[in-house]
């Protein structure tokens, strides 16, 4: 089912402009990969050439046995590719849309209904492209991603510009494409997307791959410390600053916070004492690897 | 053509002809708005082959009153006769343009007023009133008249106004939907990434632009028959013997007209300047191919200019087969000069093409 992917080297200038600058990564078959990094980084530029839309100006990319930027009908019928922008022919309906992209890859028109149900657009199935909201477009782009049972899937910002509710929804629908094995390749801004979907993640700014591991790994790695807050009045500040493990510790109206790297050990030392009450433990997230890797300044 | 190939040209081109024809301003611009001008040239100009002469006649004219039956019935084709007795009113009607001419008989004299502000109805009016004195001396002397005139047009007899403006204004129609849908499309679907999207389907260029064309093709046969229907229903439009040569006319027409909108298309950034682009090119071209009205009178610089018109030719090739009652050959030049036109402008459009922006 799944294929494996191999990027070598990759290389891509615009101008001056070093857009991929020597990026090189593998996906095993199977695995839901992701590129995380802002605007400009080079993620998309990265995926255009793994599809097969850019041929790299150096370095080489495998799918599978294929050389995509050949652009065989025979891989491309394995692929399945959603692009950043909603990419629908004007004024056909969901149906018609998901009909029609399943005759370009030889699909019978069953599978239009069954598409509908998985991405829950089959109330909206003969409503324009058009009338659809934001998260429905998305749902539906995805849906012609899929028509046609592809083995390898590339998403390219598929939750960029939705509201909350429509991005946690959409993360449902990606979760079950990597449930049959196929293999996922994404590019996202969003560190939570990145951490709730991804096997794998690649950090890239500037036109490089920073670090490359999953997402728990990623965090570990960083060594940054854990905060513990409990509610006001639970415990003495000396008391805590007293607690072996407890690196710093702010005594504030909201409650108290220990910052420590030994966790397990202060959790143990606050159950033991019975100070306990409304605790919140909070660790380092992707977003604290991201911005430790590229730096805090502000980019326009 | 493989099977799978077939149905995914089907495909593409059912949803580029429902696109279009769900789009109403389109489909207003493409059908709507130039027979609104058939409308508007066929009831104006219509059948009359120019207005009447407005006539007010004051008391009693012998030659017109006393002249025989046929002769009456011949004027009045040509003379809108209303019979007043107040002289000085009549005359002031005549001067503000709402007759164009006063008549009054004084003694043996037929007495004729007219207004010079309109020069072509001013020599019309003197030259008919001059007709019927002289016929009506002629008359009183009882002797067969020595000389005759026999008048007749060159063209068919059918051939009123809109026989002129139906293949012009159609031709028109045409170039604009191919134009402006080829170039819309293209816009669209780079903006929208559609282009790259079917870049990475199974499907080759060939199919997505055989695709194009054929859907531009049908969209010109639906202009075609939605302008001669109207056309022969309503304005008694009359076509001559080979006018089935507007098939390969209008095919030939539309691909060089879908070339110009690739080419407005690709070089675009946004689907505004498209359509502007398209506009500058197809309306001025209109009116220099003789669209809107003939160029019988042009300067020599314009027919000059009109001959790299393709419209011109379109024009031409329609106008010779559908209502000149031309051969099938009269169509074959056009037709030529059509898809060398189409064959180097998309030379061009392919050279600047992109996929995306």
């Amino acid at each position: 089912m799944g294929v494996e992917i191999r990027a070598e080297g990759l290389v891509m200038t615009y101008g001056d402009v070093r857009a991929v600058d020597g990026v090189s990564f593998t996906v095993e078959p199977g695995e839901f990969f992701g590129l995380l990094g802002p605007n400009g980084a080079g993620k998309t530029t990265t995926l255009e050439m793994v599809e097969g839309l850019r041929k790299p100006q150096a370095g080489s990319v495998r799918v599978g046995d294929f050389i995509p930027s050949k652009r065989e009908p025979e891989l491309q019928r394995r692929m399945g590719v959603q692009l950043q922008s909603s990419s629908f022919f004007e004024r056909l309906t969901a149906r018609e849309q998901l009909d029609t992209f399943g005759a370009l890859y030889g699909v019978a028109a069953g599978r239009t209904d069954e598409m509908l149900e998985q991405v829950g657009l089959v109330d909206k199935a003969d409503d324009r492209t058009e009338d659809l909201s934001g998260g429905q477009k998305q749902r539906l782009s995805i849906a012609c991603a899929l028509i046609h049972d592809p083995d390898i899937v590339f998403l390219d910002e598929p939750t960029a510009a939705l509201d909350p509710q429509a991005r946690r929804n959409l993360w449902d629908v990606l979760r079950n494409i990597n449930d049959s094995g196929r293999t996922v390749i994404l590019t996202t801004h969003y560190m939570d997307e990145a951490e709730a979907l991804c096997d794998r993640v690649a950090i890239m700014d500037a036109g490089k791959i920073l670090e490359l591991d999953t997402p728990a790994a990623l965090v570990r790695g960083l060594d940054a410390p854990v905060r513990i807050s409990v509610a006001p009045g639970t415990l003495d500040a000396d008391a805590a600053r007293a607690m072996a493990g407890s690196d710093d510790v702010a005594d504030q109206d909201s409650g108290l916070t220990i910052t420590t790297r030994d966790p397990a050990r202060i959790l143990t030392e606050l159950a033991h004492r019975d100070a306990l009450d409304g605790l919140s433990v909070k660790g380092a997230s992707l977003e604290d690897v991201f911005l430790h890797l590229t730096g805090r300044e502000y980019r326009a | 053509m493989t099977s799978s190939r077939t149905v995914a040209f089907k495909s593409l081109a059912l949803a580029m002809l429902k696109g279009f024809f769900r789009d109403k301003m389109a489909v207003f611009f493409a059908v709507i708005f130039p027979l609104m001008f058939l409308a508007l040239f066929g009831g104006l100009l219509g059948n009359s082959g120019g207005s009447k002469i407005d006539v007010e006649q004051v008391g009693k004219v012998s030659v017109l009153d006393d002249a025989p039956k046929e002769v009456r019935a011949y004027l009045k084709e040509s003379l809108d006769i209303h019979r007043t007795t107040d002289e000085k009113a009549a005359i002031r009607k005549v001067r503000k343009g709402d007759a164009d001419a006063m008549i009054t008989q004084r003694g043996e004299t037929l007495v004729v007023r007219f207004s010079q502000a309109d020069q072509v109805k001013a020599a019309t009016v003197q030259g008919t009133f001059q007709g019927i004195v002289q016929s009506a001396n002629i008359a009183v002397t009882g002797q067969p008249p020595k000389y005759a005139l026999k008048a007749d047009q060159v063209e068919d007899d059918s051939l009123s106004t809109i026989q002129f403006f139906t293949p012009g204004l159609m031709g028109w129609a045409i170039a604009s939907g191919a134009t402006f849908g080829a170039a819309t499309n293209l816009v669209v679907w780079r903006k929208n990434g559609l282009l790259r999207r079917l870049r990475l389907a199974p499907v080759p260029t060939w199919a997505v632009v055989l695709a194009r064309i054929a859907v531009s093709v049908a969209i010109a046969a639906v202009q075609a028959a939605i302008f001669i229907g109207v056309g022969v229903g309503l304005f008694g439009l009359q076509l001559t013997g080979s006018w089935p040569m507007i098939v390969p006319l209008l095919t030939a027409g539309t691909l060089s007209f879908m070339a110009i909108g690739l080419l407005a298309g690709a070089v675009a950034k946004s689907e505004e300047a498209a359509v502007g682009i398209a506009n500058f090119v197809v309306l001025p071209m209109a009116f220099l191919s003789g669209s809107f009205f003939p160029l019988d009178g042009a300067p020599g610089w314009v027919t000059a200019v009109s001959e790299v018109l393709p419209l011109k030719h379109l024009n031409e090739g329609m106008l010779a087969t559908m209502v000149r009652g031309e051969g099938p050959s009269a169509a074959l030049m056009p037709i030529v000069i059509l898809l060398g036109f189409a064959v180097v402008v998309s030379a061009i459009a392919s050279r600047v093409f992109r996929w995306d922006d």
